[in-house]
């Protein structure tokens, strides 16, 4: 069956390296004619269909009962101890596929896009084998390769396909990310010395030391926090998702933050339990900060992608929020969460695309009756808006359910504040509904505005079914993590007993003459 | 102990080459201003069979000459990259001169008689050894700066470059002096062993004074803060093959130097000398950073981008041992790869036949020239050190001996300047890409420029596929300066 066709070849390093092929492809085309563009747009979305589809295979092979990595693959690379190093896991899996599908949509919606297509598609297509390289890679070193040089096509991205005041964006994306990476590289460089690997899966075993922990965990939170991004460090993601091309705006909000949530989940928690724990307060108050300050921006902006742009940071709060309850069901909707707004808030921004391709204007007052116009559009957008309000029956519920529920295990106050940020996100986001798509139709030039074209129908319809899927039956997707999920509860509290039980005597071999 | 063959034996690459030399310029002198190509032509064969010749040698650690010349692995190491440097600069210049009106035989001759100097500063083990080579380096150089005789700004580099060189060569000198008054000696292996003697009274003050001269003489030659001031006026003024030549040979030999001086004759008293490394080390870096976010001029840029880069491979010196030195090690290999390329695209790029200089002539070039501007795109990246490029692999291996020795606030600062410079190389790239084109540049670009764009290009953007040899080699060699 398909689950056997998953064994016996590096299926990881192919969809990771699949779309660089498409690149090298779509470099070796010459000329700029019409159908020399067409030729491109057709290579770049065969192989991102291509990625998504040998992805499905490792989604079908994957075996939901264990919490070990699987499909491994280990070569070495530099020098002994620091090795190529792939494989997946529950709390991995679903963000590699997460990326192989919002890739496709993503070229579809670069329809658009005129100039410099080459340049354009080059740009995602590597991006895209660096973001699935994240999400697979097992040592910090080539975890840090793929997560940094990710920057540069984003970099570009945004700076060439982007609006006005693109280079301002792009240069305060790339210059906030790389501080915080560089700490955290600081950081990798220390735990290589320490634990004399950089190997993820040696590095679970090992236990640092607790003073050390708190270092390092600040050193990787720098890079995360800046990534996700929390507050007060989100200032980079209002303006390079405003400034963004509409696909840019997918990725940066379904992929790129991602990887922030995800170094939490995946580095973090285990690698620096003690100090995890202990900044775990912190964590929620920033959370929560970021919940409803954000939220409270959010329902004053006049830009539509800015507004969901604020709303992609209170989003993030939850997830940090359940991530540092450090139980299985905050943990699990974290991650939940963050597929749900991958998909979600994704979509959010390819509604605005639509409008935004036909008008070439985000503000929010230009618009009004557009329901009037397009039924089709007004349907699709007024789901999104109930899977970004977290509607029951559709995905954003079932994330923020869970995470509400493991958070209120470990601080009644905490998930207190964070609840009144659902109120303030439904209210921000049927606000702009109501702005955008009900009332009368008085701007005189929507009058010949056009409904969803088929382009634009086929985008939509996946994201649609994706975020009922979810919604509805949860449990095809819980099913994969489960398993890791639960280890790496049991993995964080049994380091913490141990490393409590050791530290009060101040003196282990005492411990033993017992 | 050792005859006069088995010493000779020892120096075989640098005689070949000072013979070489020596010929190359009678040919010249005879045949006249039109044997400018045979003598390149000879120049860059002599340098092929020398390179050759040092790879086949053995790396084993010997000394000649009475222990004033020394041979081993890191030396080895160095001059392969020395050499390296040395023989891209003399095909690289050929259009430029040609152009500037002044293809003239010398230039060969020189950068041959400069790199002979730097080879002897790597294989120094005696202060006279090393001043030798120093100083025959320097006079080359200053030769070499002035090479456009015509040009008003060539010459005012090249005085500018010798009135400060010669100020510096006199603290090397007289730090040497001292050094000599203090212990008796101007040879290192004597002195590590006095200085071992010594033990825990440490060394005299006149003895630190005297490395506090001689780590000045030896910070100009590299361009380290405080004693960088002459890096962006030299850089700019000089003929542009030679500043690709400044940028990538003599500071690799310096470092060489530096590393020899500072490990093998007075490691023992590393703690005298540590803190100053330190501080020029990051001085460098953070003037590297933040003195160069101002500049239009791209020859001025990278000067400033070098004098921050020689402060990361300091940070390797400051952290010392074995893994210090192989930091510095890969770093300087990495440096010199991505400086060639880098001054290669600007020897590639002409516009109306003039040579480029301006950040304002790359505007654009993504659309007019986008293999170029890729090209061009990756060395800023590997200069600012984002992976997967080879500049974060140099970066890498600093920090990690960084580290090891418990400088974290030197790591941490070199991280902080590490982003700031970011921030100039990134502006390159936005000049490239984002900006609108002005105007094409000249479509006959100069071969050889462009090999050596190509190659190093290819070394900066795949160098992550197989980073362990490099490494390893490098190890290797600083295993042999480092017991």
């Amino acid at each position: 069956m398909i689950a056997d066709l998953a064994q016996g070849w590096p299926i990881l390093s192919v969809t990771t390296f699949l779309p660089l092929v498409g690149a090298l492809l779509i470099l070796l085309t010459r000329g700029e004619g019409e159908a020399v563009v067409k030729n491109i747009r057709r290579i770049a979305l065969i192989t991102t269909i291509v990625t998504f589809l040998v992805s499905l295979i490792i989604w079908a092979g994957f075996n939901n009962g264990t919490a070990e990595f699987q499909f491994v693959e280990k070569t070495a690379w530099i020098g002994d101890t620091i090795t190529y190093h792939m494989g997946v896991d529950g709390i991995s899996i679903l963000f590699v596929i997460l990326t192989t599908f919002l890739m496709p949509l993503c070229i579809l919606a670069s329809d658009v896009i005129e100039k410099r297509v080459r340049e354009y598609m080059v740009a995602f297509l590597v991006l895209e084998t660096l973001m699935i390289g994240v999400f697979c890679s097992l040592d910090l070193v080539l975890f840090y390769l793929f997560f940094e040089a990710g920057l540069i096509p984003m970099f570009l991205i945004i700076g060439i396909w982007g609006g006005a005041r693109r280079i301002y964006a792009t240069f305060k994306f790339f210059l906030y990310t790389l501080v915080g990476s560089l700490l955290m590289l600081l950081g990798i460089i220390a735990i290589y010395l320490t634990a004399g690997t950089t190997d993820v899966v040696e590095l679970f075993k090992y236990n640092f030391p607790v003073d050390m922990q708190f270092w390092l965990w600040l050193a990787f939170f720098a890079s995360f926090a800046v990534k996700v991004p929390m507050w007060p460090v989100h200032t980079w993601l209002p303006d390079a998702h405003v400034e963004a091309p509409t696909a840019g705006s997918v990725i940066l909000a379904g992929v790129l933050l991602k990887m922030g949530g995800y170094g939490f989940i995946r580095f973090s928690l285990p690698l620096f339990p003690d100090a995890s724990a202990y900044f775990a307060p912190l964590m929620f108050t920033l959370s929560i900060v970021a919940v409803i300050y954000t939220s409270l921006v959010a329902l004053v902006q006049e830009d539509m992608k800015k507004l969901i742009a604020y709303s992609s940071v209170a989003h993030m709060g939850f997830i940090t929020l359940g991530t540092f309850s450090f139980t299985e069901q905050g943990l699990q909707g974290a991650i939940i969460q963050m597929v749900s707004h991958g998909i979600v808030s994704g979509a959010l921004f390819l509604c605005v695309g639509v409008v935004y391709d036909r008008m070439h204007t985000r503000e929010i007052s230009r618009y009004g009756g557009l329901v009037n116009r397009m039924p089709i559009y007004a349907f699709v957008f007024m789901l999104f808006t109930m899977a970004t309000v977290g509607l029951p029956g559709t995905s954003g519920f079932v994330g923020e359910f869970l995470i509400l529920t493991g958070t209120f295990k470990a601080s009644t106050i905490a998930t207190f504040f964070a609840a009144t940020g659902l109120v303030l996100g439904a209210a921000y986001s049927l606000y702009l509904y109501r702005r955008v798509v009900f009332g009368e139709l008085v701007h005189g030039d929507l009058q010949d505005i056009e409904d969803l074209n088929w382009r634009e129908k086929v985008t939509f319809l996946p994201l649609m079914v994706t975020a009922l899927w979810i919604g509805i039956y949860p449990t095809y997707f819980t099913a994969a993590t489960d398993a890791s999920v639960q280890n790496l509860v049991t993995q964080i509290r049994t380091k913490i007993a141990a490393n409590a039980a050791a530290t009060p005597a101040d003196a282990p071999e005492a411990g033993k003459t017992h | 102990m050792t005859t006069l063959s088995t010493d000779l034996a020892l120096i075989l690459p640098e005689l070949i080459l000072a013979g070489g030399a020596l010929f190359l310029l009678l040919v010249g002198a005879y045949r006249g201003e039109g044997s400018a190509a045979l003598v390149r032509f000879g120049a860059c064969a002599l340098l092929v069979a020398v390179l050759v010749l040092t790879l086949c040698g053995g790396s084993a650690h010997q000394l000649g000459f009475n222990d004033m010349v020394v041979v081993d692995g890191f030396g080895r190491f160095m001059k392969v990259l020395v050499l390296i440097g040395g023989l891209v600069a003399i095909p690289m210049s050929v259009d430029y001169f040609r152009r500037a009106g002044s293809d003239r035989f010398e230039y060969p001759v020189l950068v041959l008689l400069a790199t002979l100097g730097m080879m002897l500063m790597v294989s120094a083990n005696d202060l006279i050894t090393l001043y030798v080579g120093l100083e025959l380096q320097s006079l080359a150089l200053y030769v070499l700066a002035a090479f456009l005789r015509d040009d008003a700004r060539s010459t005012e580099a090249g005085l500018k470059y010798f009135v400060l060189g010669a100020l510096s060569s006199g603290m090397l000198l007289y730090g040497c002096s001292l050094i000599y008054g203090f212990s008796g000696t101007t040879n290192f292996t004597d002195l590590a062993n006095g200085i071992a003697a010594l033990g825990d009274k440490g060394a005299s003050i006149g003895l630190i004074i005297g490395i506090v001269f001689l780590v000045s003489g030896l910070a100009f030659k590299v361009s380290a803060v405080p004693f960088h001031m002459w890096t962006p006026d030299v850089y700019e003024g000089s003929p542009t093959p030679v500043t690709a030549f400044f940028a990538a040979a003599p500071k690799v030999a310096a470092m060489a130097l530096f590393l020899r001086v500072l490990t093998s004759p007075f490691g023992e008293i590393a703690a005298q000398w540590q803190q100053i490394i330190i501080f020029v080390a990051v001085a460098s870096m953070l003037l590297g950073a933040f003195a160069a976010i101002g500049q239009t001029n791209l020859k001025r840029l990278l000067a400033y981008s070098s004098i921050g880069h020689v402060g990361y491979a300091l940070v390797g010196l400051a952290a010392g041992g074995e893994q210090g030195i192989r930091g510095v090690l890969v770093y300087m290999a990495i440096y010199l790869v991505m400086t060639l390329g880098t001054f290669g695209v600007l020897l590639v790029m002409r516009k109306d036949g003039k040579p480029v200089e301006s950040l304002a002539d790359f505007a654009g070039l993504g659309r007019t020239n986008p293999w170029l501007a890729f090209v061009m795109a990756a060395f800023m990246f590997s200069l600012a050190g984002v992976p997967p490029l080879a500049g974060f692999f140099a970066k890498f291996y600093v920090f990690i001996a960084a580290i090891e020795q418990g400088l974290y606030i030197v790591s941490v600062i070199g991280m902080i300047a590490s982003a700031i410079s970011a921030f100039y190389y990134l502006r390159v790239v936005k000049v490239m890409y984002f900006d609108a084109p002005a105007g094409a540049i000249d479509s006959d670009m100069p071969l050889a420029s462009r090999l050596v764009v190509t190659v190093s290009g290819v070394l900066v953007l795949l160098y992550f596929i197989v980073p362990a040899p490099l490494v390893t080699a490098a190890g290797v060699a600083a295993k042999t300066l480092v017991p």
